[in-house]
């Protein structure tokens, strides 16, 4: 059983936030098991996807979009400034 | 919650004599700011209502406004704008009274008995109704807004509930969460006055950053997993909780509605806390992710750290770990402790960074000093 390392904020989110540094290949737990396999290394505090996300589709974060996704977004991968397109000010 | 005695410069031309008569008597605030002449007519007004706020705040017992003698901003006009809240209010100026070291002396002679009458002063009780807190956030990370943003709205909300005041500002971290901040106004004023400033705020971040405006977000913020100004801002908002926002303030401009209010300040730290101290609030609660030190001469700052690492690696700044609230802590016993620590502040138990004393007041502008 893998310990608790990520939070989900809001129930229509598509990504999670860590709470520690997460390897290739670890497991990301938040409340609800099984979870999602880590596709790249995702540092502490940072987003990860939990489902596929295409490009322009919005990236959602306390059931809010925080953005678009700039590319194909996988099932485990980090999601940061290089995939994900904020709005313009 | 605190009856400081304070020595306020009214221009930077007296901040050696200010910080000369804060060496000199002990127990005093010296409190010094870089604004002076050279300054538009908003500016000055600006810059005059937030030193007279400084004179005629609820911490402060008795100050004395030191000026130079040809300023614009003069000490004598600023006390005699705070002389019917009836506390002992002095001032001097340099050039007539002979220059630095005169006017040290005079000054710490004028200051030193105010002193000793504040220190002779007992604490007397006060309806929380009578309390006004602000809000603020620096250095966030990606937790600020799961942890210790919503754990401050938990507080807020108890202070609305208390018939309190309640103050938030940092317009800059609202960009991108338009749609929450308008579903949070009070009223079809509020709402048009709040999304005036946003728009304002854009415009002025969009104009300095150019092609790089949407990076609002400072180095440390990305560096932390925060990918979007709407993400920040997100999180950011999450400190005014569930209540409905009554009033939109000036800067230094105290609230004359009850509940949460929001204030036109810009986001950068220091300038947003002292408009809302300047507005009379007593107690300023600040979350940080990255870990930020700052505080007031003024107020005591009470520092929530975002996350647990930084509350064990920064001790000496930070004064809550909401961190808890990923442990498995929920954030309404989070929120009722946040709660009792503030009660327990206004009491009188000093925070981190009156410990430490950092200390630090400057006053916003809204053009270049010519």
């Amino acid at each position: 059983v893998s310990v608790r390392n990520a939070v989900v904020i809001h129930p229509d989110d598509n990504v999670a936030t860590v709470l520690v540094a997460i390897d290739k290949g670890a497991t990301v737990v938040w409340d609800t098991p099984p979870g999602v396999v880590a596709q790249e290394p995702i540092p502490a505090g940072h987003k990860v996807a939990l489902t596929t996300i295409a490009p322009a589709q919005p990236i959602l974060k306390y059931g809010q979009p925080i953005g678009v996704a700039s590319q194909p977004i996988a099932v485990g991968q980090h999601v940061h400034t290089h995939n994900l397109t904020g709005q313009e000010v | 919650v605190r009856n400081h005695v304070v020595v306020l410069s009214s221009v930077s031309c007296a901040n050696g004599v200010v910080d000369g008569i804060g060496r000199e008597v002990s127990g005093v605030k010296a409190v010094t700011h870089i604004e002076g002449c050279g300054r538009g007519f908003t500016d000055v007004a600006l810059a005059t209502r937030t030193l007279v706020g400084v004179l005629r705040h609820p911490n402060v017992y008795g100050a004395l406004a030191v000026g130079l003698g040809c300023e614009v901003i003069k000490a004598a006009g600023l006390v005699q704008q705070a002389a019917d809240c009836g506390k002992p209010l002095e001032f001097l100026e340099i050039q007539e009274t002979g220059g630095t070291l005169r006017s040290i002396a005079t000054g710490a002679g004028i200051v030193r008995p105010m002193v000793a009458a504040a220190a002779g002063q007992a604490r007397e009780a006060a309806d929380f109704e009578e309390l006004m807190l602000a809000m603020e956030c620096g250095g966030s990370d990606s937790l600020s807004g799961l942890t210790a943003n919503p754990c401050i709205g938990k507080v807020s909300d108890w202070l609305v509930g208390q018939g309190g005041r309640v103050i938030m500002s940092e317009i800059t971290e609202f960009i991108g969460a338009e749609a929450k901040v308008a579903a949070h106004c009070d009223s079809p004023d509020v709402r048009e006055r709040m999304m005036a400033l946003l728009a304002d705020q854009r415009r002025r971040v969009k104009d300095s950053l150019g092609p790089l405006a949407h990076l609002v977000i400072a180095p440390g913020n990305a560096e932390g997993g925060l990918s979007s100004i709407e993400e920040k801002s997100m999180g950011s908002f999450a400190k005014a909780g569930s209540t409905m926002i009554r009033q939109v303030v000036e800067y230094a401009e105290r609230p004359t509605a009850r509940g949460l209010v929001v204030m036109n300040t810009p986001g950068s730290d220091v300038f947003s806390m002292t408009g809302k101290i300047a507005a009379g609030a007593q107690i300023l609660l600040f979350s940080t992710g990255r870990g930020s030190p700052a505080g007031s001469p003024l107020v005591p700052v009470v520092k929530i750290a975002s996350n647990t690492r930084l509350f064990e690696r920064m001790p000496d700044d930070m004064d809550f770990d909401a961190g808890r609230a990923v442990a498995g802590c929920s954030l309404d016993e989070l929120g009722a402790e946040l709660r009792d620590l503030v009660v327990e502040v206004a009491n009188g138990r000093p925070t981190k960074p009156e410990l430490t004393r950092t200390e630090l007041f400057a006053i916003n502008s809204t053009s270049e000093p010519f």
